[in-house]
C-alpha cells in the first residue's frame, strides 16, 4: 500500500478523528443552554403577555386567582436604570477621558486601570452590601431606607467599570495625527477633544455604554437590598425616595412564591427582559460588525 | 494688515479659555480618581461594618458553621466551603467543554458562518440575566435532573459527594447553572487567546508534518495558556460572586453536609437571602461574610490581572 | 524505493503537471509543468505577487490551511499523486519538510524544537545525537551547544532561521522546501545559510524561493522563472505562469525569453 495514503486506523488518525468529535461535541452543549432559556422563555413568558401586563400593579401572592401586572416593576428598572446611568456615564466617561487623552501610560492611568479591572471583578452582591451600609441603613437621604436611588447607585457602581473601558479604549484608537492636526491649528485640548476626538470615538464608546446599561438592567442582587421592591405604581418624584420594584427583583420574588400566578408573572417579566436584552446586544452587534466594515472599505 | 487681524479675534488664547481648559482636565481627573475612591470605599465600608463580628469571632469565623441568630453564634464556614466547592467544580467541568468549544470556534472543522453562529451563540448566553437563568433552573431544569439524581445517589452514593438523598434544590443544581454562566466567560477568552497565537507556529508544526491535533495541543495551547488561565481565574472570580442564580437553586441551608445533593449555601446567597432581614450582631456577621467573599475574589482577580501582564507579547 | 545507480541521470522526484491555483474565484497561477529532480537544488525566481509562494506551498499541500485555496492538476511525488482523495497530508509533510520565509521557532527550547518534530515523526533513536547533527548540519551548532535549554527565540534572527532548517532537517525529509528563507536576514547569516544548502544538498533536495537572483546564481542548479500577466479576461487581476525552465546557467546566460532577460537585468521585478 502506497505510504502517502490517508490510513484510518494509524493511532494520529484516530486520534485527530477522536479529538474533532469532542470538539464538536463540546460545541453543541455550549450553545443548548442558550437555546433551551430562550425557547422556554418565548413558550413560557410570551404566553402571559396581555395589555393588562403593562398597566396593572401586582397583586400580592396568597390571591392565586390573579396576579394582577408588572406596571410598577416595569417602570421601576426603567427609572433605576435611568438613575445608574445618569451617575455612572458622565463620571465613566470624565475618567475615561483622563485616562486615554491626559495620562496616556502614566504611573497614575496604570494605578487607575488597575482599579477599573479590580472593581470589574467586584462581586455585584457586594455593591449592594456597600451601598446599604453607605445609604440604606444610615438613612442619609432624607431620613429614606430602601429607595430607588439607592438602587440606581448600586447599580451605577457595576456600570461604572465598563463605561470607563470603554471609553478609555474607544479613544485610544483614535489615530494620533488627528489630535496632531487638531492642536496644530491652535486648538485647545479640550475643544480637540470634544469636538475632535470624542465624536471620532462615539460610535465605539456608544456601543459598549450601550451593552453596559442592558446589563445593568437585569442586575438584581444589588437591588434586592437597596431597592427592595414594591407592588404599587411609580407616581410621582418623590417616589424615589421610597422601596421601587423591578424587573429583576419581581423576577426572584416570584419565583420563589409557591403560587402559580405569581410564578406566570415571573415568567412575563423574563420574556420582556430577556427580549429586549437580547434586541440590544444584536443590535450593537450588527452596528459593530457593520461600522467595523465601513472602516475598513 | 489690521483689517486681517480683526477677522480672528480668538487668535490670542484668552484668559477664560486657558481656565476651561484647566478646570475640563482637572475635573477628568477628579471623575477618574472616583474609581479609586469608590474601590476603596467599598473596602473600608465593609471590613469597618464587620468589625465587631470580627472582633468578636476572629478566624474562628472561618471554620465552624454554627449560624444561630436566635443564640447570637455565627460561623461562616457551611457557606466559604460551598462557595470554594461550587465554584472550583463548576469550574473544573467549565475548563474542557469552554476550551474544546474556543478550540471548535478557531479550527476549520465546519464553514465559518457556522462557527460564527455559535461564537455569538455563546455571547448572547452571557447576556441572559442571572435572575433569569435562576428562574430557568427552578422550573425547568430542577425537574429535568430530578431522576438523574436519584440514580446518582443510588449508584454512586457510596461517594461521599453523593451520599445523601437528592433534595429539590441542591448544590449540584448551582454547579450546573454555574457552568451555564460561566461557559461564555471561558469559551470567549479561550478564543481570543487562541487567535492571537501567530500563525507562524502553526505553520511551523505542519511544515514538519505534525497532525492538527498535535498542533493544537503540543504548540497552540502551550502558545495560549497563559491567556486561557487568566480567563479561568476570572471565571473563578464570578463564579464565587456569583448570587441570583445560585440563591434561587441551590437551597439556602446553613446544615453542613459533604454532599452535593444536600441543600448548600454560599456566602453570596447567604447575603441575598439574609440581608434584608438582619439586624443586631447578625448584620455585623453578614458583612464579615461579604468581606472573606470580597477578598476571595479580589486575590483571583488581581492574579488574573498579573498573569495577563506576565505572559502578555511573548512573541 | 528503487535506486538510481547513474548518477549524471538525475530522475524526477516530484512533477507539477498542468496545475493551477486559485484562491476563491482569484487565479493566482495558472497551467505549470514542472519537474523537479531529485539532488538538485531547483531556484523559484520572479516579480512579487506572481505566485511563487502560491506554487511552492502546493507541493507540501500547506495550502491546505489556506481556507479558499484550490488546486487543479496533478503534484506527482514518488509516482503519487499528492491531491488524490486518499492522500494523507500529514504524511505528504513527513517527507517534505518547510521552512518558511520568518523564522519561526516554536516558543520551547531549542533541543524542543528540534526533538518535537523527529518524535512525531517517530524516531527512536538518540535524540540527544540527532539534535547535534541537525544543527550540524544547519551550521547553527556552535552558536547553540552552550544553550541548548535556552528558548528558541533567545537566538538571533539569522540563527533562528537555521534553528528552523535544522528542525526540519531533524525530520529527515526527502525534499527541502524554502520561501525566501534570508529575507529577514542580514547578508552573513545569508551567507551562512547558502552554505548550510551546499551542505545539505548532498543529502537532500532543495526547492527554495528567492527575491534575491544573485542568491539563485550561487546557490542553484535549476531555475524556474515565474512571471504574471493581465488577465485576458481583463478585469485588472494578474494570473501567474511558468515562463522559463531552465539550469540556472542557461536562465542567466542566455535566457530564451525576453521578459526572463528583461527580469535578470533588472528592467522589472
Ligand atoms: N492567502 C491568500 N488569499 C488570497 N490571495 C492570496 C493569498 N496568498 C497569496 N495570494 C495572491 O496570490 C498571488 C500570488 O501570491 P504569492 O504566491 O504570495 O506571490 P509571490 O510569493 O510570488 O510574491 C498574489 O496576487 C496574492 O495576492
Ligand atoms: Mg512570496
Amino acid at each position: 500500500m502506497n505510504s502517502l495514503y490517508y490510513q484510518k486506523k494509524l493511532s494520529r488518525n484516530v486520534g485527530d478523528k477522536f479529538f474533532t468529535s469532542l470538539s464538536v461535541f463540546c460545541a453543541l452543549i455550549a450553545i443548548l443552554p442558550l437555546i433551551f432559556v430562550v425557547t422556554y422563555i418565548l413558550i413560557k413568558g410570551g404566553a402571559q403577555i396581555t395589555p393588562e401586563l403593562f398597566t396593572l400593579e401586582p397583586n400580592p401572592p396568597g390571591d392565586d386567582l390573579d396576579a394582577g401586572g408588572i406596571n410598577p416593576a416595569l417602570i421601576g428598572t426603567l427609572v433605576i436604570t435611568t438613575i445608574a446611568s445618569i451617575i455612572a456615564i458622565p463620571v465613566g466617561v470624565g475618567g475615561g477621558i483622563y485616562l486615554a487623552e491626559y495620562s496616556k501610560g502614566g504611573p497614575f492611568s496604570k494605578f487607575i486601570r488597575f482599579g477599573v479591572n479590580v472593581l470589574a471583578g467586584v462581586p455585584s452582591i457586594i455593591a449592594g452590601v456597600f451601598i446599604y451600609a453607605l445609604i440604606v441603613s444610615t438613612k442619609i437621604l432624607f431620613g429614606s431606607m430602601y429607595s430607588g436611588f439607592a438602587g440606581g447607585m448600586a447599580l451605577s457602581i457595576l456600570m461604572l467599570p465598563t463605561v470607563i473601558k470603554t471609553t478609555d479604549e474607544g479613544l485610544k484608537l483614535v489615530p494620533n495625527e488627528l489630535r496632531y492636526a487638531s492642536l496644530g491649528i491652535g486648538a485647545s485640548m479640550y475643544t480637540t477633544i470634544l469636538k475632535i476626538t470624542l465624536p471620532t470615538a462615539f460610535r465605539s464608546i456608544a456601543t459598549g455604554v450601550v451593552l453596559g446599561i442592558a446589563r445593568a438592567a437585569g442586575e438584581t442582587a444589588p437591588l434586592i437590598f437597596t431597592a427592595l421592591f414594591s407592588y404599587y405604581y411609580i407616581v410621582g418624584f418623590e417616589d424615589l425616595f421610597y422601596e421601587m420594584g423591578s424587573l429583576a427583583v419581581l423576577i426572584y420574588n416570584f419565583a420563589l412564591e409557591p403560587y402559580d400566578a405569581q410564578n406566570k408573572l415571573a415568567w412575563a417579566a423574563s420574556f420582556i427582559l430577556v427580549i429586549s436584552i437580547l434586541t440590544v446586544n444584536i443590535f450593537s452587534r450588527i452596528f459593530a460588525a457593520f461600522t467595523e466594515k465601513t472602516k475598513r472599505v | 494688515m489690521e483689517e486681517k487681524l480683526i477677522l480672528f479675534k480668538n487668535r490670542k488664547r484668552f484668559g477664560i479659555e486657558k481656565n476651561i481648559d484647566i478646570i475640563f482636565k482637572n475635573t477628568t481627573l477628579v471623575l477618574s480618581s472616583l474609581v479609586a475612591i469608590v474601590l476603596f470605599g467599598i473596602i473600608l465600608v465593609v471590613f469597618f461594618q464587620s468589625f465587631e463580628s470580627f472582633s468578636r469571632y476572629g478566624l474562628n469565623f472561618l471554620v465552624t458553621s454554627e449560624w444561630n441568630p436566635v443564640k447570637d453564634e455565627y460561623g461562616a464556614f457551611t457557606a466559604i466551603y460551598g462557595t470554594l466547592v461550587t465554584s472550583l467544580l463548576s469550574l473544573l467541568i467549565t475548563i474542557p467543554l469552554g476550551v474544546g468549544t474556543a478550540i471548535f470556534i478557531t479550527e476549520d472543522f465546519v464553514p465559518k458562518f457556522v462557527r460564527e453562529i455559535v461564537g455569538s451563540f455563546v455571547e448572547l448566553l452571557a447576556a441572559i440575566p442571572s435572575v433569569v437563568l435562576g428562574l430557568w433552573a427552578i422550573f425547568v431544569m430542577e425537574p429535568f435532573f430530578r431522576e438523574f439524581f436519584v440514580f446518582l445517589h443510588k449508584f454512586f452514593g457510596w461517594i461521599p459527594l453523593f451520599s445523601s438523598e437528592p433534595a429539590g434544590r441542591n448544590s449540584l443544581l448551582a454547579i450546573i447553572i454555574l457552568v451555564v454562566m460561566l461557559l461564555p466567560i471561558v469559551t470567549s477568552i479561550a478564543r481570543d487567546s487562541l487567535n492571537q497565537v501567530p500563525k507562524k507556529l502553526r505553520n511551523a508544526s505542519y511544515g514538519i508534518g505534525a497532525s492538527r491535533w498535535k498542533t493544537i495541543f503540543s504548540v497552540i495551547l502551550p502558545a495560549a495558556l497563559s491567556g486561557i488561565m487568566a480567563g479561568v481565574l476570572l471565571a473563578l472570580g464570578r463564579a464565587m460572586g456569583e448570587t441570583m442564580a445560585v440563591t434561587m437553586i441551590i437551597g439556602n441551608s446553613n446544615v453542613f453536609s459533604w454532599s452535593l445533593l444536600s441543600p448548600g449555601y454560599t456566602i453570596s446567597s447567604m447575603l441575598a437571602n439574609q440581608f434584608g432581614e438582619a439586624d443586631g450582631s447578625q448584620v455585623s456577621s453578614l458583612f464579615y461574610a461579604a468581606f472573606v467573599l470580597m477578598i476571595l475574589s479580589l486575590v483571583v482577580n488581581i492574579f488574573a490581572q498579573w498573569l495577563v501582564k506576565k505572559f502578555s507579547l511573548k512573541y | 524505493m528503487i535506486k538510481n545507480t547513474k548518477k549524471s541521470q538525475k530522475k524526477n522526484i516530484l512533477s507539477l503537471e498542468d496545475v493551477s491555483i486559485s484562491y476563491g474565484t482569484f487565479e493566482a497561477v495558472r497551467n505549470v509543468f514542472l519537474n523537479f529532480k531529485a539532488g538538485d537544488i531547483t531556484s523559484l525566481i520572479g516579480p512579487s505577487g506572481c505566485g511563487k509562494s502560491t506554487v511552492l506551498r502546493a507541493l507540501n499541500r500547506m495550502n491546505d490551511l489556506i481556507p479558499n485555496c484550490s488546486l487543479k492538476g496533478t503534484v506527482l511525488f514518488d509516482g503519487t499523486n499528492i491531491y488524490d482523495k486518499r492522500v494523507d497530508p500529514v504524511e505528504v509533510r513527513r517527507r517534505i519538510g518547510m521552512v518558511f520565509q520568518q523564522p519561526n521557532p516554536f516558543p520551547k527550547s531549542i533541543y524542543e524544537n528540534i526533538a518535537f518534530g523527529a518524535r512525531i515523526n517517530g524516531f527512536t533513536g538518540d535524540m540527544d545525537e540527532l539534535v547535534e547533527s541537525s544543527l550540524r548540519k544547519a551550521a547553527v551548532w556552535s552558536e547553540c551547544k552552550d544553550k541548548l535549554n535556552d528558548s528558541g527565540y533567545s537566538l538571533s534572527g539569522g540563527q533562528q532561521q537555521r534553528l528552523c532548517i535544522a528542525r526540519t532537517i531533524a525530520i529527515e525529509p526527502e525534499i527541502i522546501l524554502m520561501d525566501e528563507p534570508c529575507s529577514a536576514l542580514d547578508p552573513i547569516s545569508t551567507l551562512k545559510i547558502e552554505e548550510t544548502m551546499h551542505e545539505l544538498k548532498k543529502n537532500y533536495t532543495i526547492i527554495i524561493v528567492t527575491h534575491n537572483m544573485q542568491q539563485a546564481l550561487r546557490v542553484s542548479d535549476m531555475t524556474a522563472f515565474f512571471n504574471a500577466v493581465e488577465y485576458e479576461d481583463g478585469d485588472g487581476g494578474k494570473v501567474g505562469y511558468l515562463a522559463e525552465f531552465d539550469s540556472t546557467k542557461k536562465i542567466f546566460n542566455s535566457p530564451k525569453e525576453k521578459t526572463t532577460q528583461e527580469y535578470i537585468s533588472g528592467k522589472f521585478g
